[in-house]
């Protein structure tokens, strides 16, 4: 028996059996609150799906801009999630591993599309990308104009979306401590084959659960999308500007069923890497 | 140290729990008045009417003391959506009937009276760098044009005007109001947008206007009407007939609307 | 087999000391917390850039080790937890080192099945750390260091965060494996340095205040730190069946440990030991239970504290030196000065005696075998 579990023991709390064995109490008052925020999130789905015109169901869902929607939105969030690892995996392990001058104040800045309005975001990236922007004429010059562009879409999605895997790797990161990183260097792993086999396989599950909720960001973003990408079928309206759409000109089913297919494929990937997780 | 943290708890709760009646309040007391004689009344207007509408509710504030008009402009189809999901307007202008026609179908407006009217201008950058001159050019290949989205007033008059001139236009983007459309060309973002003459005449330096002859055959009628169970029908009416009147027509004309 | 040489200068940690140690050494490295030993085998693993000093901090082999990464270095750590790879096996962690060096996997895996059978831990090639207890743990920990091939063994008070039971076994293993190596062991516990070390280096607020030969380092200590943790009284001889008999023919009664009874046999050598609290002082021979006395000549005495350290030997060339402690009074009472004739009385309970492997290790005093219990000098 693992020597250290024996001491544990007694502070490892048992898990409360159906027969109603022992458990370490809970403030009975948490309940209420907790419930209450419960409810508040679950009751708008509810409603949500209550108002869905089932027999219309299947063809809004089918229909050419619902499946362009769709389709645009799955792509680009995959997209912007594989841009957001490879540059947010290094930027998280330098915050986290590094020391130096001003590194709090490079950390809060990185961290700012988090708390920016997804308007303002689009507007700070279409005066960087923008034909007027820094360096639009640099790029209208070498063909690359990314206006109105799937990949102001992408580009869009990872501004906002970044700083969500940086954060959680960070804190998995500071978690797991450089501890097995010496061991590893001792022993004559090279940096990068600490990297590889030692660092990064530490902190999965936390770049994981970094990577969905960034996925879950990019299907969601709206605001600096539609700034700094417009809105065209197929190219750049993804499913929450599709939704904007429909329900603006007063096709509120469409708009329904459209969000709940959101709201499914939202659940479904949350609910795959969880399962991936517990695996680990 | 667990009583200070139960009693902020059960405060965080219960203040929680009370915000929606609050908000309650607040709404309620926006649309009626609170007591004291101040009235506020809330129109709801069409991103066109931007200028024309606030000029006109300070004269008419001015003309009635203690009223404050408050103005919601957007995109005639936003608007209807949030008037039928309950917002509190007391007035609708929209920029097209086929909108108007939405609200009234069914009750929620009545008497919608026309009071102006607006074709389509072409807006180009100020140095129109992508050399537009007609309505034909905006079919060019490689021009970026933006346009407003079918289901907005500006969009379907776009719409139409293709149609009846045949030409095709390949837009790089769907706005949902006219105020963005114009965004993009303020910002150099598009080569060209299809916005109404009154907005090229508002932006003034920013865009430069390019008039085409077939504008005058795809006219976007305004009609305005009072919502059926606002709070403050006489107030509404009175708001109608001023802009009906010769002091209101004048404001619209001056920023470029035609008769209705 | 190499040598090591370091001149350890870390100014921010008040550190300031200088070590050789020769090839196939086991030098074991005592001193109070803070006293710089961490910073020390920090500064061999290349974890901590020391201050520059004339020459190289580090040589390790012929080799200087500045500015070289700790991966580079070929110094070895082991530390206190065994910090295995959570996310490997068992077998996986310790071809990490031979897979580092660019070892194809199938003969890495090879070598980690060797270096795992050597430990005696074969059979657990393919659990988790976590289905580890913590002395298979620390098994595996070791297999994993040695099979990096190091040059330099650093160990971290390797056993301190073990069961009392797991870690006599865990002492022989090392024994076996530090026997040609060039190492140095961080401990608090003496067995740990009698077991496993040729050399005792002590060291207090960043200085070396003592080093030498094990024995010599843990009998007469001149350190206080030393004397604290050990100032044992040791006696070499050999198993004559009932006791320990010294070349001198003196006979000392104790107890021996199981299973040294098994392995204990008659001509083995052997040595006994026991603290010098457990001493007695008298003038004459006393009668009564204590079976064990021995006529000595007092040498000096030391104060320690709150009690007095006479040294002495035995009336003979060839005499054991032993030491006793007692209280002042006791000393103004027997009028004890140097020269004076005593006798020492020790209870056989309070001895314990240890086998020890060759007639060589018992003239050196180490002792090679394990010892299953509380050491005596551990009365902190």
């Amino acid at each position: 028996m693992p020597a250290s579990a024996s001491r544990d023991r007694l502070t490892t709390p048992v898990a409360a059996t159906a027969a109603g064995g022992p458990a370490l109490g809970l403030p009975r008052w948490l309940w209420l609150p907790a419930l209450v925020g419960a409810v508040f999130v679950l009751l708008p789905l509810v409603a949500m799906v209550t108002r869905v015109d089932w027999t219309r169901f299947p063809s809004l869902l089918t229909s050419q801009a619902s499946l362009d929607a769709l389709t645009l939105s799955l792509k680009t969030a995959l997209a912007a999630v594989v841009l957001c690892v490879l540059f947010g995996v290094p930027m998280a392990v330098v915050l986290a591993r590094t020391q130096f001058r001003g590194q709090s104040i490079v950390r809060s800045l990185v961290l700012l599309p988090l708390v920016l309005p997804p308007v303002v975001s689009g507007m700070a990236l279409l005066y960087t990308f923008g034909r007027r922007g820094l360096l639009g004429h640099t790029l209208d010059v070498l063909g690359l104009s990314v206006s109105f562009t799937t990949t102001a879409v992408v580009m869009a999605q990872t501004f906002v979306a970044l700083p969500f895997l940086v954060i959680s790797l960070e804190g998995a990161l500071r978690t797991a401590g450089r501890r097995y990183d010496v061991v590893a260097a001792t022993l004559g792993a090279r940096p990068t084959t600490v990297f590889r086999r030692v660092t990064l396989p530490l902190v999965l599950p936390g770049l994981l659960s970094g990577a969905v909720l960034a996925f879950a960001r990019c299907l969601g973003e709206f605001g600096a999308t539609i700034t700094f990408a417009g809105s065209l079928q197929g190219t750049t309206r993804t499913m929450p500007i599709q939704i904007y759409l429909s329900n603006a000109s007063s096709d509120p089913d469409a708009a329904v069923a459209l969000a709940i297919v959101l709201v499914v494929v939202a659940v479904l990937v949350i609910g795959f890497a969880r399962q991936g997780r517990s695996a680990v | 140290m667990k009583n200070p943290l139960k009693k902020s708890v059960v405060a965080v709760v219960a203040a929680a729990a009370l915000l929606p009646l609050t908000a309650a309040c607040g709404s309620s007391d926006d649309s009626s008045g609170s007591g004291g004689g101040s009235k506020t009344l809330t129109v709801f207007a069409a991103a066109s009417l931007t200028d024309t509408f606030t000029k006109l509710g300070k004269e008419f504030d001015a003309k009635h003391p203690g009223v404050h008009t408050k103005f919601s402009f957007g995109g005639s189809s936003d608007l209807v959506s949030e008037i039928q999901s309950g917002a509190p307007a007391d007035v609708f202008a929209s920029a097209d009937t086929t909108n108007m026609d939405k609200l009234t179908s069914d009750g929620t407006a009545t008497d919608p009276k026309n009071f102006a009217s607006n074709v389509l201008e072409i807006a180009t950058p100020p140095d129109n760098p992508a050399k537009i001159s007609s309505f034909a050019d905006l079919g060019k290949a490689g021009t970026k044009v933006v346009v407003c989205a079918p289901e907005v007033p500006c969009g379907s008059a776009a719409q139409q005007m293709e149609k009846k001139t045949g030409v095709k236009i390949k837009p790089v983007s769907e706005e949902q109001s006219v105020t963005d459309v114009l965004g993009k060309v303020e910002s150099g973002e598009a080569d060209a947008g299809l916005v109404y003459v009154t907005d090229v005449k508002a932006a003034g330096d920013q865009v430069k206007g390019v008039p085409f002859p077939q504008s005058s055959e795809v006219v976007n009628t305004y009609p305005i009407a009072p919502i059926a169970d606002s709070k403050q029908s006489a107030l509404a009416k009175q708001f109608i007939d001023f802009v009906l009147s010769a002091d209101g027509q004048k404001v619209l004309r001056n920023a470029g609307f035609r008769k209705p | 087999m190499t040598a090591l040489h370091v001149r350890c200068l870390v100014r921010e940690r008040d550190v300031d000391l200088e070590l050789d140690v020769a090839a196939g050494e086991t030098v074991a490295v005592l001193g109070p917390n803070g006293a710089g030993k961490s910073t020390l085998l920090a500064v061999l693993a290349g974890l901590l850039r020391p201050d520059r000093v004339d020459g190289a901090s580090v040589v390790l082999g012929g080799r200087p080790l500045d500015g070289v990464p700790p991966h580079a270095r070929g110094v070895a750590l082991l530390a206190q937890e065994a910090l295995l790879f959570p996310h490997l096996s068992a077998l996986e962690n310790v071809a990490f080192a031979p897979r580092a060096r660019g070892v194809r996997r199938r003969p890495a895996r090879e070598t980690a099945r060797r270096h795992l059978a050597a430990v005696g831990v074969a059979d657990l090639a393919r659990r988790r750390p976590a289905q580890l207890s913590g002395g298979q743990a620390q098994r595996v920990a070791i297999a994993r260091a040695l099979a990096a091939e190091p040059e330099l063994l650093l160990l971290d008070e390797p056993m301190a965060a073990l069961d009392v039971d797991v870690t006599p076994a865990l002492r022989q293993t090392l024994r076996t494996v530090l026997a040609d190596r060039t190492a140095l062991i961080v401990t608090h516990d003496v067995l740990d340095a009698l077991v496993l070390a040729d050399r005792v280096v002590v060291i207090e607020r960043g200085r070396i205040v003592e080093q030498g030969p094990t024995q010599q380092v843990l009998t007469a200590p001149r350190s206080a730190f030393a004397a604290r943790l050990a100032g044992l009284d040791l006696v070499p001889g050999s198993w004559d069946g009932e006791a320990l008999r010294t070349p001198t023919g003196l006979t000392i009664a104790g107890l021996t440990d199981p299973p040294a009874d098994g392995d204990l046999r008659t001509g083995d050598a052997a040595a006994a030991l026991f603290r010098p609290s457990a001493v007695s002082v008298f003038l004459e021979p006393p009668g009564g239970s204590p079976r064990n006395h021995v006529r000595v000549v007092v040498t000096d005495l030391e104060p320690l504290g709150d009690r007095i350290r006479v040294r002495a030997r035995e009336d003979h060339p060839d005499g054991v030196r032993l030491a006793a402690d007692v209280t002042p009074a006791a000393v103004t009472e027997l009028a004890l000065t140097p020269g004076v004739p005593v006798t020492f009385a020790v209870k056989a309970t309070e001895v314990r005696i240890y086998p020890t492997t060759t007639t060589e290790a018992a003239d050196s005093g180490t002792i090679k075998r394990p010892v299953p219990h509380e050491t005596p000098a551990r009365d902190r």
